[in-house]
């Protein structure tokens, strides 16, 4: 008796803790993407930061601030040509989104408990991501001129 | 606030995570706010979105004031989410100490960039 359930004690997988490498090894369902996403746009966005306050400053300065920022996204800038910020700019344009509309859930399930059930969790992280994505494109195709 | 002796004293943690929890939502508010407030300027504007126009929704006395408090409450709100990844993904403690205290640098280096470019305008 006692054996057997040493036995199946033996065979369930334990999580004591997250670390990077197992990450990989976990299962993703929906929900778990969009939070991973959230963490992971406010990542690019600590990392980016410096360039944003850079394109803050240099868009409210003047009007040749005003206008280097907007050479650097046409002419380029540093070596590298003008595609290589829309690129940037694009990062920064999702991560704000994600992190924005994930933000929101966050808040809504914080203050709405009675609400949150998995397929909640499930439906609201597809309405996240979509609208995320289609934001991202249409601003994404707004920046590279297609519109 | 917590008992901090006799036999109903908290004997574990930094009992920092409710604090933390919860400012980390007052700030995500705030800049929430803040956002949807500049882009309705952009979107009930009229003309071109040009240079006057974009400077033209920060240099009110109270935008500055608003904006400046939404960079202080950018700072701490991005701190406690770096800790937070930190604190997950990296157990060696020396490594993590070491990445606090560049994320504590980076921060402050980049709200000091932003103010500053705030009250130059």
């Amino acid at each position: 008796m006692s054996e057997t359930a040493a036995n199946t004690e033996k065979k369930r997988p334990q999580f004591y803790n997250i670390d990077g490498a197992s990450l990989i090894s976990y299962r993703w369902p929906i929900a778990s993407i969009a939070s991973g996403m959230h963490r992971v746009s406010g990542a690019i966005l600590f990392f980016l930061m410096p360039f944003i306050i850079w394109m803050f400053d240099n868009s409210i300065s003047s009007e040749i601030s005003f206008n280097k920022f907007k050479a650097a996204f046409n002419e380029g800038m540093l070596g590298l040509p003008g595609f290589i910020w829309k690129l940037v700019a694009l990062a920064i344009i999702w991560a704000s989104l994600h992190h924005f509309i994930a933000g929101l859930r966050h808040l809504w399930m914080d203050t709405h408990h009675e609400q949150v059930t998995k397929e909640f969790g499930r439906q609201t992280a597809v309405t996240v991501l979509v609208l995320t994505l289609t934001l991202t494109v249409v601003l994404g195709a707004k920046l590279f001129g297609l519109y | 606030m917590s008992v901090n002796f006799g036999s109903h004293r908290l004997v574990v943690g930094a009992h920092y995570g409710m604090r933390d929890w919860l400012s980390q939502r007052v700030t995500a508010v705030l800049m929430v706010l803040f956002t949807v407030l500049v882009i309705a300027q952009l979107i009930f504007s009229s003309g071109p979105i040009g240079y006057e126009l974009w400077a033209g929704i920060f240099s009110p006395q109270w935008m500055k004031s608003l904006t400046f408090l939404v960079i202080l409450s950018m700072l701490y709100h991005v701190w406690v989410g770096m800790r937070n990844i930190f604190q997950d993904y990296v157990k060696p403690y020396g490594v993590r100490f070491v990445m606090h205290v560049f994320a504590i640098a980076w921060l402050v280096a980049c709200t000091g960039g932003a103010i500053e470019a705030l009250w130059r305008l």
